[in-house]
C-alpha cells in the first residue's frame, strides 16, 4: 500500500465533527499568524488575547447551549433577547429595588430556565419548528425588556460594581506600557465563568451517556427512537440546558457591560450560531464540538479585532465580514455532507463489486 | 330522526367552514372588530381632509391599516410561496427591503445627498431595485436549493450582512429625494383620496393571480413543498423551484422597499422595515398555511397580512410603546402556532369525540 492511499484512507477515516473542528482550528492559527505578520507586534500581546475572551465570555456561554440545541437538530434564536431581558431585569432588581448580586443571579438563572422550559416543552412536546417558537421567543423577550424599562442605565448598586470591577490577574503575561511601567494581564470573572461551562459540556458531551444521546437523536431520530433514546426528552433537555446557558451568559454579559437596556445583546443570537457554525457544529445534527465553538468564538473576535486594526471603523465592514465566514462555512458543510454521500455510495460500489464476482464463481463452480 | 339528520349536516357544514384555510384569518378578523367596536367604537371612524395642498385624503384608523397592510401584504405572497416550497422562512426580508431602498435611492440621487432634481427617472431607479433585489433573492434560493441549508439560517447570511450592505452602497449617507411625484408611491396620488400602496397591492394581487391561473407554479410549488423526493420522480425540479420561490420573494421585497423609501423619501439603514420579517411571517401563519410546506393559499395569507396591521394599529391605539408591540405579537404567533400543532389537534378532536360518545351513552342511557 502506498504511502498516498494510506493518507487518504486515514481522512476517509476522520469523523466529520474532528474534520470540521480542526478546519475551525486551522483557519484560527493562520488568521492569528497573519494578523502578528501584518498587523504589528499588537497581537503578540497577551492582552490582547485576554481582552477577546473578557469581551465574548458571554458569546461563549451562549454559543455552547446554540451548540448543544443545533447537536440535537434544533436551533435556538432566542439567546439574544433573553441576555437582553436578563440584563435589563436585575439592572432593575439592582438599582431600582435595593436588591443584592444573590438575588439578582436567582433572576438570571430563573428566566433563562422559564425561556428553556416553555420553549423546550412546545418544540419537543408539541412538535413544533424549533425556529418559529424561538422566535416568537427572540420577540417576546426583546418586548418584554423595553417594558420592564424603556431606558438603558448604568448601574450604581455598590456591591455589583465591586464585583464587575474585580479582575483576576495573570502572573507572568503583562507587558510594560510606553511609561515602562509593568502593566498586569487581567481576564474578568466571566471568563472563568465560562471556561467552566465549556470544560462541563465538552466533557458531558463526550464522555456520558446522557451526552451522547443529544448526538444520537441529531443525528438520526428515528434510529434513536429505536435504541430506545427517549427522543421528546433530549430535545426536551437540550432547550433547557440552552435557556439556562443564555440566563448565565446574560449574567456575564450584563457582569462586562454593567446596564441595562433593550438594544443589548442585539444580534448575539446570530453570532451564537455563526460560532457554532464556524466551530464544526452541523445544522442538521449530530455533528459538533464544544471545543470547535470555543474556537469558532474566537475566530469571530478575531475579525472584529483585525477588521477595526486594518481601519475599516465603520460597523458595517463587522457585519459582512462576518456573514461572509458564515457562507464560506456552511458552503464547506454542504460540500462535506455531499462528500460523505459520495463516498458511502462508492463504499457501497466496492462492496457490491466482489460479492457480485463471487456469486459469478459459485455459479461457474455449479455449471462444472 | 329527521331532526338528528338535520343536526349531523348541520354539524357537517360547521366542520367544513371551520376546516376551512380561510376561516382562521377571519374568525381573527371578527374578534379584533368585536373588541374594538366593544372598547371604543371611534376606531372605525373615517373623515374626509384635505392635505397641504388642498388633496382630498381620507384618514382614520380604518386608512392606516389599508396603507401599511399594503405593503406587508405584497410581502406575504412572496413568503406564502417560499413557505410552501420550502418549509422554511425568509427572514431577511427586511434587511433586503433595506437595500432595496438603498438602491433606489441612490439611482436617484446619484451621487449627491440632495439634489435638485431626481438624476434618472423613477421607473429605471425601481427597475435596477427590482434587479438587485432579485439577485440577493437568487443568492438565498441558491444557498437553499442547490446547498440545502435550512431556508431560515441561510437566509440569516443577509440578515445580518443585508443593514451593513445598505448603507454602503450610499456610503453610509442619507440622500433625500426633493421630488413630488416620488412621494405618491407611498402617500396620496392627488385627487384620489385613497393611499396608493393600497392600488399597488391590488395590482400584485391582481398579476398573482393570474400567474397562477395561466401556469403550473402554484400547483408544482405545492408538489414540493409535500414531497419533493417524488415529485422529482415525477419529472419536476425541485430545487429549481424553490430557487423561483426565492426570486420571486426578491420582487416582492423591491416593491414593499419603493413603498418605504417613498413614504419618506429618505432611509434610515437601522429601522426601516424593522422587525417586518416576523409580521410577514405571522400574516402566513394567521393564514393557516402550515409553516412546514405544503399545501398554501395565497388570499388567506394576504387576509391575514391585513388582520395583522389590524392588530398592530389597535395596539398602537392603546398607546402601546413600540418597542413593545413585539412581545404582543410573540403571544399571538405562540398561540397560533400551538392550535395549529398537529398534536394539539389529534388530542383536542380526541377529547371532543370523547365528549360527543359519552352524550351519545347518556342518551341511550335515559
Amino acid at each position: 500500500m502506498s504511502f498516498l492511499s494510506k493518507t487518504r484512507n486515514k481522512f476517509r477515516g476522520i469523523t466529520d465533527t474532528n474534520l470540521l473542528t480542526s478546519i475551525t482550528i486551522v483557519v484560527f492559527v493562520v488568521m492569528y499568524l497573519c494578523a502578528v505578520i501584518f498587523l504589528g507586534e499588537g497581537f503578540l500581546k497577551a492582552q490582547t488575547f485576554f481582552n477577546m475572551l473578557n469581551a465574548n465570555a458571554a458569546l461563549i456561554i451562549l454559543s455552547c447551549g446554540m451548540s448543544l440545541v443545533m447537536i440535537t437538530g434544533g436551533i435556538d434564536i432566542s439567546v439574544g433577547g433573553v441576555t437582553a431581558l436578563v440584563s435589563m431585569c436585575c439592572a432593575v432588581f439592582l438599582d431600582h429595588h435595593g436588591g443584592n448580586v444573590f438575588g439578582s443571579i436567582l433572576i438570571a438563572l430563573g428566566i433563562g430556565l422559564a425561556f428553556g422550559l416553555v420553549q423546550g416543552y412546545l418544540v419537543a412536546y408539541l412538535d413544533i419548528q424549533p425556529f418559529i417558537v424561538t422566535l416568537a421567543g427572540m420577540f417576546f423577550a426583546r418586548g418584554m425588556t423595553t417594558i420592564v424599562n424603556t431606558n438603558p442605565f448604568n448601574v450604581a448598586n455598590e456591591e455589583f460594581v465591586a464585583l464587575k470591577d474585580t479582575r483576576i490577574v495573570i502572573p507572568g503575561m503583562g507587558w510594560y506600557n510606553k511609561a515602562g511601567k509593568y502593566v498586569d494581564a487581567y481576564i474578568e470573572i466571566g471568563v472563568i465563568v465560562a471556561l467552566i461551562v465549556v470544560a462541563i459540556m465538552f466533557f458531558a458531551l463526550k464522555w456520558t451517556k446522557s451526552g451522547r444521546n443529544f448526538y444520537a437523536v441529531g443525528g438520526n431520530q428515528q434510529s434513536a427512537l429505536m435504541l430506545g433514546v427517549n427522543v421528546k426528552r433530549t430535545k426536551f433537555v437540550s432547550h433547557v440546558i440552552c435557556g439556562l446557558l443564555a440566563g448565565i451568559g446574560g449574567f456575564v454579559y450584563f457582569m462586562h457591560v454593567g446596564s441595562g437596556a433593550a438594544s443589548h445583546a442585539s444580534g448575539a443570537e446570530m453570532n451564537a450560531i455563526a460560532s457554532s457554525i464556524i466551530g464544526g457544529t452541523m445544522l442538521t445534527g449530530g455533528v459538533g464540538n464544544i471545543i470547535g465553538t470555543l474556537f469558532g468564538v474566537m475566530s469571530l473576535a478575531l475579525i472584529q479585532n483585525i477588521v477595526s486594526s486594518v481601519g475599516l471603523d465603520e460597523a458595517w465592514w463587522t457585519g459582512i465580514t462576518i456573514a461572509a465566514m458564515l457562507c464560506l462555512f456552511l458552503v464547506i458543510q454542504s460540500i462535506v455532507i455531499s462528500r460523505k454521500k459520495n463516498q458511502k455510495a462508492e463504499e457501497a460500489m466496492e462492496a457490491s463489486a466482489p460479492t457480485a464476482t463471487e456469486e459469478k464463481e459459485n455459479g461457474d463452480k455449479k455449471s462444472d | 330522526m329527521s331532526t338528528k339528520a338535520q343536526k349531523s349536516s348541520a354539524l357537517d357544514i360547521l366542520k367544513k367552514i371551520l376546516s376551512n384555510q380561510i376561516f382562521i384569518p377571519i374568525s381573527a378578523l371578527l374578534i379584533l372588530t368585536i373588541v374594538n367596536l366593544i372598547v371604543d367604537p371611534s376606531f372605525f371612524e373615517i373623515s374626509l381632509g384635505y392635505s397641504s395642498d388642498g388633496n382630498p385624503v381620507l384618514s382614520g384608523y380604518l386608512m392606516t391599516i389599508i396603507d401599511y397592510g399594503s405593503e406587508l401584504a405584497i410581502l406575504a405572497i412572496g413568503m406564502t410561496l417560499v413557505t410552501a416550497a420550502s418549509g422554511g422562512q425568509d427572514i431577511s426580508v427586511g434587511a433586503a427591503i433595506a437595500i432595496a431602498g438603498s438602491v433606489i435611492l441612490r439611482v436617484l440621487c446619484g451621487t449627491e445627498t440632495s439634489p435638485e432634481t431626481i438624476q434618472a427617472p423613477i421607473i429605471v431607479a425601481f427597475l435596477v431595485s427590482v434587479l438587485v433585489a432579485m439577485a440577493f433573492g437568487a443568492f438565498n434560493g441558491v444557498l437553499v436549493a442547490y446547498f440545502r441549508i435550512q431556508p431560515m439560517v441561510a437566509t440569516l447570511i443577509l440578515f445580518t450582512a443585508g443593514r451593513s450592505i445598505a448603507a454602503w452602497i450610499n456610503n453610509n449617507q442619507l440622500p433625500i429625494v426633493n421630488d413630488e411625484t416620488f412621494t405618491y408611491f407611498g402617500g396620496f396620488i392627488p385627487g384620489i383620496p385613497i393611499p396608493t400602496p393600497f392600488f399597488i397591492a391590488i395590482a400584485c394581487i391582481i398579476v398573482t393571480a393570474l400567474v397562477l391561473k395561466f401556469t403550473n407554479l402554484g400547483l408544482y410549488v405545492q408538489s414540493v413543498g409535500i414531497n419533493e423526493q417524488s415529485s422529482r420522480l415525477n419529472g419536476l425540479n425541485p430545487k429549481f423551484i424553490k430557487f423561483i420561490t426565492f426570486v420571486i420573494l426578491g420582487i416582492c421585497v423591491a416593491v414593499a422597499g419603493l413603498i418605504k423609501v417613498s413614504r419618506l423619501s429618505t432611509i434610515n439603514y437601522s429601522v426601516i422595515a424593522k422587525d417586518i420579517e416576523m409580521d410577514a411571517i405571522l400574516a402566513v401563519a394567521l393564514g393557516g398555511n402550515v409553516l412546514s410546506g405544503g399545501k398554501f393559499s395565497i388570499t388567506s395569507s394576504i387576509l391575514g397580512a391585513y388582520v395583522i396591521q389590524f392588530l398592530t394599529t389597535t395596539l398602537y391605539k392603546f398607546e402601546v410603546q413600540s418597542a413593545a408591540l413585539s412581545a404582543y405579537k410573540a403571544i399571538v404567533v405562540i398561540i397560533l402556532v400551538v392550535i395549529s400543532a398537529p398534536v394539539v389537534r389529534e388530542k383536542a378532536s380526541a377529547i371532543w369525540k370523547k365528549l360527543v360518545n359519552k352524550k351519545a351513552a347518556a342518551k341511550q342511557a335515559g
